[in-house]
């Protein structure tokens, strides 16, 4: 499974389609005609998994157990009753598991059997979290994978990997930046990243002050 | 299986290429190669264990060289055809030649979001007690099925412990041909990185796998 995007979708000059594309809209003419699909549900499947499901509803999770304690030990004992509090659920989220970044402790989520994600907090995952480089060496080199993504983390912080080999999908709570005490929870939430939940990045930086900002 | 899509500690597939502000899907397609399998999915004719199957039983260097949702594609069209929902033949036309075989259900767009915010679990009651408890020492068995199976080849033979009990689930490696949920319980169990890597594991890191009970033994 490589890491190109859209290999097959050269659309060269005017109607002209691409043999992918026209495969693949040979076959839904076929299952439509068939009766085993209606168009219209694939649109709102499409809609729904393009448009609403993101890591917008992740980012909310997160800022809410960054505001809340009673929530965030819930989030940690039992996520996938806590996420529903905030009316995010489904598929590919289940049975969600939520793990704690600490200064002691870092968390890196990865499939390497295939692609297995929290779809209801994160979306559809990224080719790269597809991908074999990421798949390969997540757990083998967590530490030089994190590099690629401009992650450098202290000798002293530990790094769990967790491989979702059934169903059970992660959600990694990143730590709160410093310097957001009182911070509204919409105003976390515009921090937290899709990788900071994944384990491959971190929270956004705060807004550098004009002053301080280079010329 | 040992196929290609068991990468977990792979060589030479070079660096992580994020993609800066990534579209969620890349061509018009894989759109709809997306809605498809998810709808035809939800028929009931196959489950998504048999799903994933049928992705990693293709040929290995054909799996590498696709992209993902052309793995989706080839994995439904090869589905279709060994269901007899639809032949090679019709497929290639894009008409239908024969009638249409019974389905369980079809997926309709209202009720749709409900459904799959809802979600499938595919947790399941289970009257066998669990084998293992919190904190126990493992080993994932040195097994290797030449059919589906969720157990990672990195940890295999090696030994581990329970950190979390899961509950029971129905069973991947029966249930993606059809042969029964089989529900089994399912553990997390923690691996320290140097034992599954040598010296080139990250020291003091650790790696967990969602181990389904007949993949562990006692250690």
């Amino acid at each position: 499974m490589n890491q190109h995007h859209g290999d097959h979708d050269h659309v060269h000059h005017g109607s002209e389609i691409s043999p992918v594309e026209a495969r693949v809209r040979a076959l839904e003419s076929l299952l439509t005609e068939k009766g085993y699909l209606d168009p219209a549900a694939l649109d709102a499947l499409v809609e729904l998994y393009e448009t609403e499901v993101g890591p917008h509803l992740g980012a909310r999770v997160v800022a809410r157990a960054w505001v809340d304690p009673a929530f965030r030990t819930r989030l940690l004992t039992e996520a996938t009753p806590a996420i529903a509090e905030l009316g995010i659920g489904g598929r590919g989220g289940e049975h969600m598991v939520v793990v704690e970044n600490t200064p002691e402790m870092h968390n890196l989520v990865v499939c390497t059997l295939c692609s297995c994600y929290p779809w209801p907090v994160l979306g559809l995952p990224p080719v790269w979290y597809k991908a074999p480089p990421y798949r390969a060496r997540a757990v083998i080199d967590p530490r030089g994978v994190l590099a690629e993504f401009g992650v450098t983390l202290p000798e002293t912080t530990r790094i769990t990997v967790w491989d979702s080999t059934a169903e059970t999908r992660y959600m990694v709570l990143p730590m709160r930046p410093a310097g957001t005490e009182g911070f509204s929870e919409e105003a976390l939430a515009a921090l937290v990243t899709r990788d900071s939940m994944i384990g491959t990045g971190l929270p956004r930086a705060l807004p550098v002050e004009p002053a301080e900002m280079p010329v | 299986m040992n196929g290609a899509q068991d990468l977990g500690g792979a060589h030479g597939f070079g660096p992580v290429v994020p993609e800066p502000d990534e579209p969620v899907f890349h061509a018009a397609w894989e759109r709809r190669v997306f809605a498809m399998a998810l709808a035809m999915g939800y028929t009931g004719a196959w489950n998504l264990d048999g799903s994933r199957a049928a992705r990693e039983s293709l040929p290995p260097a054909e799996y590498l060289a696709s992209s993902y949702y052309a793995i989706w594609l080839k994995a439904l069209e090869k589905q279709l055809a060994a269901t007899g929902l639809a032949t090679p033949a019709e497929m290639e036309a894009g008409r239908a030649a024969e009638p249409a075989k019974p389905v369980a259900r079809t997926l309709a767009r209202d009720g749709l979001e409900q459904r799959f915010r809802a979600g499938f679990p595919s947790s399941r009651a289970t009257d066998a007690p669990a084998r293992f408890a919190l904190g126990d020492a493992v080993r994932a068995r040195n097994i290797h099925p030449t059919t589906h199976t969720r157990l990672p080849r990195y940890v295999r033979g090696k030994r581990g412990r329970i950190v979390r009990v899961d509950g029971a689930f129905v069973f991947p490696d029966t249930n993606a041909y059809q042969t029964g949920e089989n529900p089994v319980w399912l553990y997390t169990v923690a691996f320290s990185a140097q034992d599954l890597w040598g010296e080139s594991g990250d020291p003091g890191g650790t790696v967990t796998v969602a181990a389904f009970e007949p993949y562990l033994e006692p250690a």
